[in-house]
């Protein structure tokens, strides 16, 4: 087995032993990512060789003195919409092609305090407003399980590198599902945190009151032990949490104690069969761990995709305004004057999905469409997160699938807004109401495509999700097995 | 934004399509119930008004397309006629 294949657990006990450098680790994810990339395509960019082994470098020296770290000489993956200091932040944009922020992101920060080694960035969904990684302006990446299908969005790029054994660990943003689907569609885990646990400072915007940075790793101790570093308050973000309780993934036997609900909502039209049948051997496997498994309702997640889409796209709308071609970024010059030059500049500098959600976006926030869209979607927000919290007092853990399809074929749903918007069914409420949520590998299609199983949990209640997926890891045994890399249209 | 001519036959159809999915919110009976601008359940946030170290005005200025003497540099904000 190369190093690169090693899931973290495994590669945290091997750095601990010192039975391999951390500079070793590198070298083997450079390879990797060298090998595999032309066909993934996961990274915008990747840090130079001799900077990453001189960073390794410092990790060994430091681990040699006795200094020890859950991340430290870990190499790890950061999506292309949070800024790095010094490295260019594109968000998968022409607007932003040359974008490089004088400020790493907070999570960034600690995760360079921590040891760990930014090896580059990932590609992703323009802004992040797509779910298959096609709205990228520098092109899509490819499901390493199957090139001719998409890994997802839109943390596309880092749920592939990590899949692909290019890293360990990545981070991933989550606004509606950007972690948790693509981390299904490519077989890894990954965590949506409660919204306020990560802070957003340094994360480019695209709906506020969604947004959250996450990790995806190839086992549930890598995805904990990420989220662990980069959690926690942060006086640049007025809403990261001033108080919680710490992430940990604790040890665990069994489930015996755990309540789990099932919403009979998903299970709704367009769940496909393949999907449903393992996600319905999970849960039995939870049984069989000793949880207590019902069936509930939660009635307004139906309502899940139009209040999200209008909510973020109201958001992004405001946020997007900020791209006009004065203080960074691209600039048309167009007809010379400066509202000339900010169209011209953002015409040319925004993709196609990114202008429909501003036009949507701009619409439900006009005056006479105001109460019916925007102000109704916010209601209806409401409405979600009264059922999750009336679920939350019976249930610790909600359990359903993360997508209702598996990996769909590059192009599918390219021109269907409709059906693509639809791949984050499942996702989206956890969103809306600020719960905790992740995905994690429950099984495979017939054709030998990925399937994940989502949990979720009650505001702050990471810890007890992540130990109960550590669990369920254990018997599901999905860490064991490694993507090769198949040519188009082989499954 | 300006848009194309094909731009905009292609954003018409989507958004009747976008719009028409949307719909189905009219079905949720939501008097009294209050919007949810945000999940959280805090308060508002203050922090000392204190100095702190933030950009340097070159840091600042580093991604500017245009800049002249410590500025940004935009084009003239009247059309020329």
């Amino acid at each position: 087995v190369e190093l690169c294949e090693l899931t973290y657990s495994e590669l945290e006990r091997g750095l601990a032993a010192r039975e391999f450098s951390s500079r070793e680790l590198v070298c083997s994810t450079l390879d990797r990512v060298e090998s595999v990339e032309t066909e993934i395509r996961a990274f915008i960019s990747v840090r130079d060789r001799s900077d990453l082994l001189a960073e390794a470098d410092r990790a060994d020296v430091a681990r040699a003195a006795g200094e020890r770290g859950a991340l430290l000489g870990v190499p790890v993956a950061v999506k292309d919409n949070i800024s790095t200091r010094g490295l260019t932040t594109t968000c998968g944009s022409r607007i932003l092609a040359d974008y490089v922020p004088p400020f790493d992101a907070t999570a960034v920060s600690r995760l360079r305090s921590a040891g760990a080694i930014v090896v580059g960035k990932t590609n992703l969904d323009e802004f992040g407003m797509g779910s298959s990684n096609e709205s990228s302006a520098f092109g899509p990446t490819r499901n390493p399980w199957d090139t001719g299908r998409v890994p997802g969005g839109s943390s596309g790029g880092s749920a592939a590198a990590v899949a692909s054994g290019e890293v360990p660990l990545a981070l991933g943003t989550d606004t509606g599902g950007s972690v948790r689907q693509p981390a299904s569609l490519c077989g890894v885990v990954g965590v949506k945190p409660t919204y306020g646990r990560v802070s957003r400072y340094g994360l480019v915007a695209f709906a506020s009151s969604l947004d959250q940075i996450g990790p995806l790793s190839r086992d549930v101790a890598g995805a904990g032990a990420l989220l662990a570093t980069i959690a926690g308050h942060d006086a640049m973000d007025a809403t990261s949490a001033a108080s919680a309780p710490p992430v940990s993934v604790a040890i665990r036997e069994d489930l015996a104690g755990v309540r789990v609900g099932v919403p009979e909502e998903c299970e709704g039209d367009g769940l496909d069969p393949e999907v449903r049948k393992s996600v319905l051997a999970a849960i039995e496997q939870m049984t069989e761990l000793g949880a207590t498994v019902e069936r509930i309702s939660l009635p307004h997640l139906k309502y899940g995709i139009p209040a999200y889409y209008l909510i973020a796209d109201a958001e992004a709308s405001s946020n997007l305004a900020r791209y006009d071609g004065v203080r960074f970024g691209l600039r048309e010059q167009g007809g010379g004057d400066a509202r000339s030059m900010t169209e011209a500049t953002r015409s040319a500098g925004f993709g196609a999905e990114v202008k429909r959600r501003i036009m949507l976006g701009t619409y439900a926030l006009s005056a006479g469409y105001y109460d019916e869209f925007y102000m109704k979607a916010q209601r209806v927000r409401t409405l979600i997160a009264e059922d999750f919290s009336a679920a939350f007092r019976r249930y610790d853990l909600l359990v359903g699938p993360t997508s209702p399809t598996t990996a769909f074929p590059t192009g599918e749903r390219l021109n269907d807004p409709v059906a693509m918007y639809l791949s984050d069914v499942f996702t989206v409420p956890a969103s809306l109401a600020g719960v905790a949520a992740m995905s994690m590998p429950c099984g495979f299609s017939e054709g030998g495509l990925p399937i994940g199983l989502q949990l979720m949990a009650e505001r702050f209640r990471e810890s007890e999700m992540l130990s109960a997926a550590a669990c369920l890891e254990q018997v599901l045994g999905q860490t064991k097995v490694r993507p090769g890399i198949r040519p188009e249209g082989t499954s | 934004m300006d848009l194309s001519r094909a731009e905009r036959e292609s954003l018409w159809e989507d958004m009747n399509g976008i719009l028409g999915f949307f719909d189905s919110l009219s079905e949720v009976p939501t008097d009294g119930v209050e919007p949810a601008f945000s999940v959280l359940t805090g308060r508002d946030v203050f922090r000392p008004d204190d100095r702190a170290t933030m950009l340097t005005r070159e840091e600042a200025l580093a991604n500017a397309p245009d800049r002249h003497e410590g500025y940004f540099r935009v084009p003239s904000f009247m059309p020329e006629e």
